[in-house]
């Protein structure tokens, strides 16, 4: 399957001025693996988005379709079919 | 006898909570460039010399979303270089994150070394310049880590000084000081007589909050240090410590101090108050001392009365300036100020800033 990734414009510089990426993975695919994914291609991108443990980043969201990540399981949360994955910088200013 | 060549310039590197600036000016007046950076905070700012080329800018960047890395410049911050794997990145089998570089300190020895300190308490070593760094791991994996303790800024190791004979000496938060003959392994504590003011026992093997760590530049086991109570002072190398905070107003607090680049037993604090955080009597003042903390004078020249913010640990610099010195510190309102008298006589250099956290003078 292919997912499209979404980025914020923040982001764009690391992801050689697109703002979306496609990522392939065999179904079934997580969110784990969608990072993992553009850790080989885009490493620099991938450290901004989860730290080097892994770990997704405090103000950093990935929507899964309308469901940020944390509320269906996290990284290990799975990637439908046909949905989109967003990451996006949380709110942190007010 | 010919003079020395006079440095009439002096380049600047501000740090600020919200993006980096730099300030070139001398005693003919200062100018200050537009944001070099911005959207990041940046703890940690540092000049590399190169021979033959400008000096290597290195930054500690922090982004609240995007976290933390090293980037160096070339081209005195024009354009910059970050490497698509991680400049500073903890080895997987420490479980550890990298939260903040708190200070970086090219070595004063050995050409493209680089050390950083980061957060959690962590060393660090580049041989590159400061394009990729090691973890130090003897530091790391010292049986004491475990009971370091984080100030209120975090758990940093936020000062790294290498003396001429090879050894290290490193300050931490909730830590103290600690050293080691080969800068690598053999890591000790060092803070016997400093007070932990907070603790049940106020004179543990560790465990002080050392807030800033200076080393005399005539005799090398001299060593002071200011830290969360009082400043004090070492005549062997952090055997033993005595307390040096008599004559300083409100003498418990404060995170600078910087020892004179070429003349033994002068040194400068910026006392805060501890319950405030903010200057004594409302009133900006550096005190020096020119017989290694015997006595303190205060300086205040050219700075301001009704002063209510705080010069962070690494926000204050001192560098060799014609037959004198530069000393330059930033506050957490965003002001700068510079001497070029050795305390003297202050200029302001830039105000309205973001809270300053990291400053570095580069003789331009």
């Amino acid at each position: 399957m292919i997912v499209r990734v979404i980025l914020p414009g923040a982001l764009t510089d690391f992801a050689g001025g697109q703002r979306e990426l496609n990522v392939e993975h065999p179904e079934p695919c997580t969110v784990a693996d969608v990072v993992g994914s553009l850790a080989v291609t885009h490493p620099a991108l991938t450290r901004r988005i989860v730290d080097e443990t892994g770990q997704l980043r405090r103000f950093v969201n990935i929507y899964v379709g309308l469901d940020e990540c944390r509320r269906i399981g996290g990284l290990a949360a799975v990637v439908p079919s046909g949905c989109d994955v967003h990451v996006i910088g949380s709110i942190a200013g007010g | 006898m010919q003079e020395a060549p006079y440095p009439h310039v002096v380049r600047i590197a501000i740090g600020t909570r919200k993006g980096l600036w730099t300030a070139v000016g001398g005693t003919d007046g200062w100018e200050l460039s537009q944001p070099l950076k911005d959207m990041a905070e940046f703890a940690a700012v540092a000049w590399m010399p190169r021979p033959d080329a400008p000096p290597r800018l290195l930054v500690g960047a922090r982004s609240w979303f995007w976290g933390a890395t090293v980037m160096t410049s070339d081209d005195l911050g024009r354009t910059w270089t970050d490497p698509e794997h991680a400049a500073i990145a903890f080895p997987a089998d420490t479980g550890a994150a990298i939260e903040r570089v708190w200070t970086l300190e090219p070595d004063p020895a050995l050409p493209d070394v680089v050390w950083a300190g980061g957060e959690p308490h962590s060393l660090w070593r580049s041989d590159s310049g400061g394009e990729s760094f090691a973890l130090v791991r003897d530091l790391w994996d010292h049986p004491h880590r475990s009971n370091w303790m984080a100030g209120a800024g975090g758990p940093a190791l936020h000062n790294v000084h290498r003396r001429p004979d090879g050894s290290t000496l490193v300050a931490m938060t909730g830590s103290g000081v600690y050293r080691s003959q080969d800068g690598m392994t053999d890591w000790e504590p060092a803070n016997r007589g400093i007070s932990a003011v907070f603790m049940p026992d106020e004179d543990p093997e560790y465990g002080q909050c050392v807030h800033r760590l200076a080393v005399d530049s005539a005799d090398p086991t001299r060593l002071y240090v200011q830290n969360h109570g009082g400043v004090f002072r070492s005549i062997d190398s952090g055997d033993s410590w005595v307390e040096i905070s008599a004559g300083l107003p409100e003498s418990e607090f404060g995170f600078v101090v910087l020892a004179h680049p070429a003349r033994g037993g002068t040194v400068w604090v910026i006392p805060i108050r501890a319950e405030t955080m903010l200057p004594a009597n409302g009133e900006l003042r550096v005190w020096r001392s020119d017989d290694a903390g015997d006595t303190w004078v205060a300086q205040g020249s050219g700075l301001p009365d009704d002063f209510y913010a705080a010069v962070l640990r690494d926000a204050a610099h001192v560098v060799p300036y014609g037959s004198d010195t530069a000393l330059a510190f930033g506050t957490r309102n965003g002001h700068v100020y510079i001497s070029l008298d050795g305390g003297h006589t202050f200029t302001e250099v830039a105000r309205d800033l973001p809270d300053v956290l990291s400053l570095r003078i580069w003789p331009a």
